[in-house]
């Protein structure tokens, strides 16, 4: 719709005219404001938690399970610099992995991710037929914006 | 007409563009980008775009641009 739409403003004789194809479903996937009757709709975006251990994938399992061990998680992700998601640690892999081995090494590669404007309800209902504590939030960029726990929804 | 990503939707709002939702008035309605105006496609003509400025940037959106 919106490529018609530009290519209707430029008939129009406007000149500096964009199409942000990715569109609205694109902003609300990167957890950003919106306005409008719905903006305060429950959307798990809103129940993201930022404290789970991140690790880079070149970083020693003895490390990251130090800081595992201070955190309230038994897990942790491994993204690159820039928080692109590259894989997860789950606590059996901090468990009996090799001290020296690097994350990337041991982690599981593309955990299964959701985006922060799915619905709450639908979320919580998913985690606990499937038996998850939590899921794992990204952009559409792959960029990690936190995790989201089924308790936090109940 | 340029088509866009994100990062450079973010640099054109920065820059204060305009910025239009295509979708039906009951989709924006419910849910639009802050600052967005709506124009739904169906509307859209030299009637009523006579409140944007021509000589700023103007970024249209839909749901996912299909």
């Amino acid at each position: 719709m919106s490529p018609r739409a530009a290519c209707r403003l430029d008939t129009l004789g406007f000149s500096q005219v964009y199409d942000y194809m990715p569109g609205k479903v694109d902003w609300l996937a990167r957890n950003l404001p919106v306005e409008g009757t719905d903006a305060g709709a429950p959307l798990i975006g809103r129940h993201l938690r930022d404290e789970v251990v991140t690790a880079a994938p070149d970083e020693p399992i003895a490390d990251v399970r130090a800081c595992v061990a201070a955190s309230p998680h038994s897990f942790a992700l491994v993204t690159t610099a820039d928080r692109v998601l590259l894989g997860r640690l789950r606590g059996t892999h901090l468990d009996h992995a090799d001290a020296n081995a690097v994350t990337a090494e041991v982690m599981e590669a593309g955990p299964s991710t959701l985006r922060p404007h799915e619905p709450v309800d639908a979320v919580r209902a998913h985690l606990v037929d499937k038996g998850h504590a939590y899921a794992i939030v990204t952009d559409p960029d792959g960029r990690l914006l936190g995790t989201v726990h089924a308790d936090d929804l109940m | 007409m340029t088509t866009i990503g994100y990062p450079e939707l973010r640099r054109l709002l920065d820059q204060g563009t305009q910025l239009v939702e295509v979708l039906p008035v009951e989709e924006y309605a419910e849910m639009h980008l802050p600052g967005a105006v709506n124009i739904p496609l169906k509307t859209l003509d030299a009637a009523t775009t006579t409140d944007l400025d021509r000589g700023r940037p103007v970024v249209v959106y839909c749901w996912d641009g299909l």
